[in-house]
Parts: C-alpha cells; structure tokens; sequence
C-alpha cells in the first residue's frame, strides 16, 4: 500500500517468506498487480489527489464487459491483487458486478474508496459478491480539518463506513494521507483508528503528483513535523504490537536515497485507466513519448511485453549517471521515472530525491519553498486548489 | 522450546482477510491477503493448505504432515515455520 496515493503501492505485494522451509523466489516478470482505474468521478475534492491535472477531459469509461474482459487477461498473465480505484470506484453502478467477477476469477479484491456513495447495505452486497478487502481512505482525524481538506462533509459518513466494514467482517484497512496541514495530529488520527478498531492503519506523507504536485508548497511537511510524526507512530507502533498494524512511510523528499518506485518499471505493476489506457504506474501518463496503448485495441500480452511503454525503462541500459554505474541501482531502480522528469525535464535521469543525483537540490529547493510559504503569514498564503473538473479546465485549459 | 507462540493444543487459522489459493500462473501456493501476496514454496505452502482447510490443532496439522511425507518426523520445521508465520501475522490462534 505505500508508496504511492490512494496509497497503494505494489511494494508490499511482494512479500516474501525467510522462513526455514525456504522460499520461492522468481524473476518472472508478470503484472501481479492490476490497479483498475474505474472512473475519474469523485465527489471529493483532494487536492493531494494523484489523478492528473486533465482528468475532466477524459469522459469515456470502459463498459462493464471491457473491464471484465481485461481482468481476464491480467489474471492469466498471473495477476492475483486488484485495486478498485478511481476517482471514487463506488461512483460505477456496475462495481457489484465487477467485484463478482474478479473474485470468480480468483482475484484478490481490493476496493480503494472514500466512503463516498457507500452504505451498510453496500458493503453487505459487496461481500455477497466476494469482495476481500476495503480501504478507507480518511483526510484527518478532526472533522473540521478533514471537511476543509475534502472540500466536502464527508467526515461522518466515513465513520459510520468504517463501522459497516468492521461489521461485516471485513479487516479494516484505513489510509490516511499525510501532508503540512494535518501531520501534526498523527496521535488524534492514530487514537481514532484505535476506536474504529481498525486492523491495518497507513500513514503516508503525501507524494506530488498531479493535483498533489500543483500543491506542493502547501503541502510540503516541515522537517520537524516528520520527526514528531515519526516518533508518534513509532510509539503506537510499539503500543498496538499484535493489535492493530501501523504502517508509517517516509516521504520521499526527506530521504537520500529513492523508493524502488513500483518496484521497478513494467514489473509487477498495471495500471488501466478509466479510458483503458494501460499505464507502468498510475502517473505516467504525463511523460514523454508515451504512446499510451488502449485495452480497447490491444490485447493486455502485447501491452505488458510488447509495448515501447512497458519497455521503456525495464532492465539498466535507459539509465544515465550517476544510475548507470551504480552499485545501488538493483535495489532502487533509479527511483521514480515521473519524478526524475517532472523536476528534471529528462525521465532517464536519477530521481533526484538521490543524493547522488547532481539534480538533487530541486528537491532541496521544493522543500525550501514550502517552508517558505508556511512562514508566510494565512492572509498571503497560496490557496490549496481542490481536485474538480472547473479548476481542470481552468488549469489545463480546454 | 518453551518460548513458541504455538504448542501441541493450539488450533490455529488464518488471519482475517487471508486468503490460501494454488497459483497456475506462478505455479505455486499462495497466500493473498489485502494489497499483498507471499508466494509458498513446497512445505510452506502444505502447511498453509491444511491450515486453511481444516481447523485443527498443531498436533494434528503434524500428524497429517508426517503421513504426507513418508513419516519423516517434521515438527521442528512445522513450529519454525508456525512462529515465523505467526509473527508476519499470517495465521492466529
């Protein structure tokens, strides 16, 4: 779920056995992980939302027969885990259905959602069809804050969510996306997912793409709320040992060495969008030379092995210095190609998050300038600008 | 070993949102579970198969094992295993 911003990240997908009796460990390279994209529809309005900065345009949706056919074909090609997203996945009147069968099929069923759109009644139809697993992804823990952030009322409906999982003998996984201006209540969020019971708690910082990287100066966390934060999770951690399982993931920007972005491009990970554009990582779309292949005209083998997208940065020979010659470089990757081209212009070069990388003071700069803005006094900060599609059009421009 | 998680009388399951499944694909046993997968080897994976479906106790689930591989007396591996699954949260008493 780390790692990336409804938060799922592949990287926990490959989990791995030390036991004694040994473990099986492969190479092959298969799309394990198919992060379906339903719909870009959401009734919130994150500004720390991933989808990018145009989806107002993007207004066709795969049928409910395109969907199933693509879930097919990934779990023939050896995919097990499904993510559900969007958007929000319950603005699909087909999701039921869809749920049912991926889970005949034999996936593992993952829905990412908000709450939004969801009732007890819901969730009760949902396990009927087999569902496995619901996230629910929260603002913050105080309603004020998380109705300004959300730009919506959506605080308690989410609560009564969260109770209507837990009664249906769901494991409650709850996501809450951490960012400047709510990183200083991981103990109130924290404290609330004790009361909700819930199982599985991820806190992960923010990371800036697409809407969150148009908000990044109001978004960027201050070294000292990271460490406050880090050491609040870190005292839960130890509290709930055996209770409730507590995720914390360091954001990037703070670190010197990149996360092993979707654990390597074209590996485990396929994104389809709601168009059917298949995608090495839900932020793709915005690089270079995409050629963007369609599900509707392609089969998922030709995608995942054949296409220049998927291929594009597989293996080591794409990669400059200092990546090339490096000796970490098996264990990172490089880091994120969307980052190293959002801030480099050049998606081949080192994620600059590296401190190797000799673009690393970007990253250095970008925390600069969030401090600065947080020194700035409220009146003349910048305003954070929520996920819609006027402020899509009106950003974009079309 | 007195201090194992498991002894002779526990019965155990699998957590809560695990899920136990052959897979053609990676040809070999699973364990899915929200937002991730442990792939099994052999032993591992007998052990998890029978967990999933039966529920018995850690001298039975031995038992059968032992039938299944010809006698050999395999309870060390099994509590090895039991306490390392135990502690990646894989199974519960």
């Amino acid at each position: 779920m780390t790692g990336s911003e409804n938060n799922t990240t592949p990287d926990r997908a490959q989990g791995s056995i030390g036991s004694a009796i040994g473990k099986v460990n492969d190479q092959i390279r298969q799309p394990l992980w198919l992060l379906a994209e339903l719909t870009y529809s959401c009734p919130l309005q994150c500004p720390y939302c991933s989808n990018p900065m145009d989806f107002a345009r993007i207004k066709s949706e795969l049928t409910t027969e395109e969907w199933i056919d693509v879930f097919k074909q990934a779990r023939a090609m050896g995919a097990t885990q499904l993510g559900l997203s969007g958007g929000e996945p319950l603005m699909r009147p087909d999701l039921v259905e869809l749920i049912r069968a991926a889970r005949d099929l034999g996936f593992y069923t993952n829905v990412i959602t908000s709450g939004a759109g969801m009732n007890a009644d819901k969730v009760a139809e949902f396990k009927e069809a087999g569902l496995d697993h619901i996230q629910v992804s929260f603002q913050a823990s105080s309603e004020d804050l998380n109705n300004l952030i959300a730009g919506t009322d959506a605080f308690k409906h989410k609560i009564e969510m969260a109770k209507a999982v837990k009664a249906n003998d769901y494991p409650m996984v709850l996501c809450f996306v951490t960012h400047r201006q709510n990183i200083d209540q991981v103990d109130e969020i924290l404290d609330l997912c004790i009361e909700l019971e819930a199982d599985y708690v991820e806190l992960a910082t923010t990371q800036y793409y697409g809407w969150a990287m148009h908000n990044r100066d109001q978004l960027m966390p201050m070294k000292e709320q990271l460490v406050r934060a880090e050491a609040t999770a870190h005292r839960y951690q130890e509290e709930q040992q055996g209770k409730m399982k507590i995720y914390y993931v360091v954001p990037d920007y703070y670190e010197e060495r990149p996360k092993a972005c979707m654990n390597g491009w074209g590996n485990i990970f396929l994104t389809v969008t709601p168009n059917g554009v298949a995608l090495p990582c839900h932020a793709a779309r915005e690089l270079p030379g995409m050629t963007l292949p369609n599900v509707k005209d392609m089969s998922i083998d030709e995608i995942w092995n054949g296409s220049s997208d998927f291929n594009k940065f597989r293996g080591f020979d794409w990669m400059t210095e200092p990546c090339r010659s490096c000796d970490e470089k098996e264990k990172d990757f490089g880091g994120c190609r969307c980052q190293a081209f959002m801030l480099t212009g050049d998606p081949a070069n080192t994620d600059p998050v590296c401190s190797k990388s000799p673009h690393h003071h970007l990253v250095e700069e970008a925390i600069a300038a969030g401090k600065a803005e947080a020194d700035k006094p409220i009146v003349e900060q910048k305003p954070l600008v929520f996920r819609n599609p006027r402020n899509s059009k009106k950003i974009v421009g079309f | 070993m007195s201090d194992r998680v498991f002894n002779d009388d526990t019965v155990l399951v699998l957590a809560q949102g695990y899920r136990f499944q052959w897979e053609p694909a990676q040809n070999c046993n699973v364990l899915l579970y929200p937002e991730g997968m442990v792939k099994l080897n052999g032993g591992a994976g007998e052990i998890v198969k029978l967990i999933s479906e039966k529920k018995q106790t850690v001298a039975e689930l031995i038992a059968d094992l032992t039938k299944a591989f010809d006698g050999v007396d395999l309870a060390d591996d099994v509590y090895q295993f039991l306490d390392e699954a135990y502690k990646n949260d894989w199974l519960r008493k």
